[in-house]
């Protein structure tokens, strides 16, 4: 269903300002265990939806924030293409503004680009209410200071996102999953030693007893590669990346707390108790348990990374990696200078923004 | 006391001040050793600085800026000086810091696929180093022999390989960046990502005013097995246009996808002798990489895709040597143009490539109004338009003409849905058009932006955002007059 809902959703945000109210920006509601707790005022945007322009041979998309995450899938399927960052939805209301604001990206992301690269353009509601445009539906744009790709990954904290342009890509023609059984220590070795080499890999994860890769491209690419590779084939391929993503695989079962660590890919593995699986080449690994969070958040930035509490826990304290002091004050400045009353999603990133 | 009085009391100041912190062979303020930093590659516009300051390390950079920041003087950096849109500029009552003595390499790891390299690098020299990995960085600007991986970061540089590999901002890790203040921040992580707001997605392309970039660590490929050329000849540019659309449409990316019309053609073969088709009135040059199969597959599509779209011949490069040499042509079309006139002035807008036979229409239309000459030379995959505007800057009021000419093909592909810069930076060249791409509160947004990172207004101001109050002017021009002019930029 196609709305616009601009207008409203700017005055809103006036008001608000004005009156200094929190609003808590809703899209579908599918992340909302996501960052810290929400507060404030429910600020829906689920009903500013549309599809408003798509040009396959462009390559991209632009559509509002509140259009369903698998309304977009589906058509760009239906011409043969597909958002490359392949971003987890985690229920079936997520929409594309909740998406972009999240940055979440699937496991094509260390090959094939983030959620934020491929941000082209966005609208937004800054918060004084003003309705404000970046970039644009073109690859290439370097006039003014790159707000649109500035809004991944802020939680709405910044901006209200009314409609986002998305770079797309065709879906490759062909695609094999392989799978060989393995050490953590190994299978880290190995997914870094082939991404060095020009190989169509599109994914590689170690699911704690296998080493999973993805291959993509023309199909006498992908089978030629395999033959390289090695390991067996995976009839139900398809799937093992789609649970992986959404976290549907067995791995993510339970209420125990789930933590990000965001690492450089050739990290060995990480010497901390607990249940282990690495995705993205070794660059995004996850780990359940209740640990001390000081310690996980040590071990990952002297690896020269970061942890969040990605899901469970305590919501109310720190989720995301602590900013050096310096960084969390330049930070906060640009908060201000978006939202200076700072009603735009407050604390959802870090209490001080 | 005179203003040119203070200007030498102020500079006298600044340059004992430097003296404390650098030797005195990296301090210049003779007029004479000021002259090549007067200009970057906009040469239409030049300006001496007060002074140069030439740091060898990333301390010696926090202490100039923290001497300037505490005597209130504003700071152009600059890298190679490569720009083509007066970014680095100096300005007469500033410093002008060159980041040039910065050019270590300072790690590469080939099993991470990193590079850590200083801003004064050259971005060739990264793919150089690392070549014997089996790795090199995609972002290929055309002035990669000479620019340095600094001032791409502050333009967000691309290339002819940007719609298949990105932009600078998409391989690019971490940045160590020295602030207004002379603090030193670390932005990114060698992580895939870094927690809070993305800075490096604001960082890359602010042109040097949010920052000062000491280090960078950028992203390795892995070279591609193949890379091969096809070279297409069409009597239309609309249909070669099209023939884009459709390689597109079969879901295949190519390496880099350019266009040249009629007279870039015959200005190249002239210059290189690339063996172009010069009775075409365009060509095609697509650039398919990937493993050896998967290359020669596409190879195949591409070729039947090309005749079908009306391709009058489809040439596929025999060996190496001559897809350098189809290369080499669109390489130098810069230069081959230059030397039809005595002067060329390029443009950079980015449209919708659907839109490309009405905005070359536009072109054409605006050539015969000006008088002007106009080669156009197209980045056909990512829709980056680089027309070059013939002139003589000899003849009275001709530069003035261009100008015009200029900011009107920019209007124009903002009014098909595109942008005024497309790789090349608004720097001082296209203030004013940024103008007509944004309105009052956006630029607004832009300078509170700018606030948060140097409260003052300190690192290169007067670039790349226009003030409110300078495009309230020019936006009253642009009613009355319905053209657009640069009315008070300096001319020389």
């Amino acid at each position: 269903m196609s709305r616009d809902l601009e207008q409203p959703i700017a005055e809103r945000v006036r008001e608000a300002a004005a009156q200094a109210t929190p609003l808590a920006i809703v899209g579908g509601g599918s992340k909302e265990w996501y960052g810290r707790t929400p507060v404030g005022e429910r600020l829906d945007l689920a009903g500013h939806a549309g599809i408003l322009n798509y040009e396959p041979s462009e390559l991209v998309i632009r559509a509002r924030a509140g259009t369903p995450l698998a309304e977009i899938v589906a058509v760009l399927a239906e011409n043969g293409q597909r958002l490359p960052f392949d971003p987890p939805a985690f229920g079936a209301s997520a929409t594309l503004g909740g998406s972009i604001a999240c940055g979440l990206s699937g496991p094509s992301r260390p090959y094939a680009g983030s959620a934020r690269d491929h941000v082209l353009g966005a609208r937004i509601v800054n918060g004084q209410g003003e309705v404000l445009e970046f970039g644009g539906q073109v690859m290439k744009n370097v006039a003014g200071y790159d707000v649109s790709r500035l809004m991944a990954g802020a939680l709405g904290s910044l901006g209200v996102l009314l409609d986002v342009s998305l770079k797309v890509l065709p879906r490759p023609a062909c695609e094999l999953t392989l799978a060989k059984e393995c050490t953590a220590g190994n299978a880290i070795a190995a997914m870094n030693a082939w991404a060095g080499r020009p190989l169509p890999i599109s994914a590689a994860a170690f699911d704690g007893i296998r080493l999973v890769m993805r291959l993509a491209g023309a199909e006498t690419a992908v089978h030629s590669a395999a033959v390289r590779l090695g390991g067996e084939a995976m009839a139900d391929g398809e799937r093992f990346w789609t649970e992986l993503r959404e976290h549907r695989h067995g791995y993510f079962a339970g209420e125990m707390p789930l933590w990000r660590l965001a690492v450089p890919g050739p990290t060995p593995p990480i010497d901390l108790p607990g249940k282990w699986l690495i995705e993205w080449g070794g660059g995004q690994r996850w780990l359940r348990g209740e640990l001390d969070p000081v310690h996980i958040r040590a071990a990952a930035q002297s690896a020269g990374g970061h942890a969040t509490l990605f899901r469970g826990g305590d919501r109310n304290g720190p989720v995301f990696h602590p900013l050096v002091p310096a960084m969390l004050a330049l930070q906060r400045r640009l908060k201000q200078a978006f939202d200076p009353a700072g009603i735009l999603n407050p604390g959802r990133l870090y209490p001080e923004l | 006391m005179t203003t040119t009085d203070a200007l030498t009391v102020r500079r006298n100041e600044l340059v004992r001040g430097l003296l404390d912190i650098l030797p005195a062979d990296a301090v210049l303020h003779l007029a004479e050793a000021l002259r090549p930093y007067e200009c970057d590659g906009l040469s239409a516009y030049r300006r001496l600085p007060m002074a140069v300051a030439l740091p060898s390390s990333v301390e010696q950079v926090r202490a100039i800026m923290r001497l300037c920041h505490r005597l209130r003087i504003p700071v152009v950096p600059r890298g190679a000086g490569t720009g083509l849109s007066g970014g680095a500029l100096p300005l007469s009552d500033g410093l002008l810091l060159s980041l040039a003595k910065l050019k270590s390499i300072l790690n590469l790891d080939p099993v991470a696929r990193t590079a850590r390299v200083q801003p004064g690098v050259r971005n060739l020299a990264i793919s150089q180093a690392a070549l014997p990995h089996g790795l090199y960085y995609a972002p290929d600007p055309s002035s990669q022999i000479a620019c340095s991986i600094g001032g791409n970061v502050a333009e967000n540089s691309g290339g002819v390989h940007c719609l298949k590999y990105g932009l600078t901002v998409h391989n690019l890790l971490r940045l160590e960046v020295v602030t207004a203040e002379g603090e030193l921040l670390s932005l990114g992580s060698d992580a895939p990502d870094a927690p809070g707001y993305d800075l490096m997605a604001l960082m890359t392309g602010s042109e040097g005013l949010l920052g000062i970039v000491v280090e960078a660590t950028v992203r390795l490929l892995p070279l591609p097995e193949r890379a091969q050329v096809l070279l297409a000849a069409f009597d239309d540019v609309a249909r070669a246009a099209a023939a884009v659309g459709e390689i597109i449409a079969a879901g295949i990316i190519p390496a880099g996808l350019e266009m040249m019309d009629k007279l870039a053609i015959q200005a190249a073969e002239a210059f290189v002798h690339a063996g172009y088709p010069v009775a075409a009135e365009a060509i095609l040059l697509c650039e398919l990489d990937g493993t050896n199969d998967e290359v020669s597959e596409h190879v195949m599509q591409v070729r039947q895709l090309l005749l079908r779209c009306g391709a009058t011949e489809v040439r596929t490069a025999r060996d190496e040597a001559e897809r350098q040499r189809f290369w080499a042509g669109r390489k130098s079309a810069f230069p081959a143009v230059g030397r039809l006139s005595p002067d060329y002035y390029c443009m950079d807008g980015t449209i919708p490539r659907r839109r490309l036979p009405e905005v070359l229409t536009r072109i054409r239309e605006l050539s015969v109004e000006y008088g002007l000459a106009v080669a156009n030379v197209f980045h056909a995959g990512d829709g980056n338009l680089h027309p070059l505007i013939l002139y003589d800057a000899n003849r009275p009021g001709e530069l003035e003409r261009t100008e015009q000419f200029g900011a009107r093909i920019l209007q124009a592909c903002v009014d098909a849905g595109g942008t005024i810069t497309g790789e090349h930076g608004v720097g001082m060249e296209k203030i004013d058009a940024m103008c007509g791409q944004f309105a009052a509160p956006e630029l607004a947004q832009f300078h509170a932006v700018k606030a948060a990172f140097d409260p003052d207004g300190l690192l290169n101001p007067g670039k790349a955002v226009p003030t409110l109050h300078r495009c309230a002017e020019f936006g009253a021009m642009h009613v009355h007059h319905n053209e657009l002019k640069f009315p008070d930029l300096p001319r020389f």
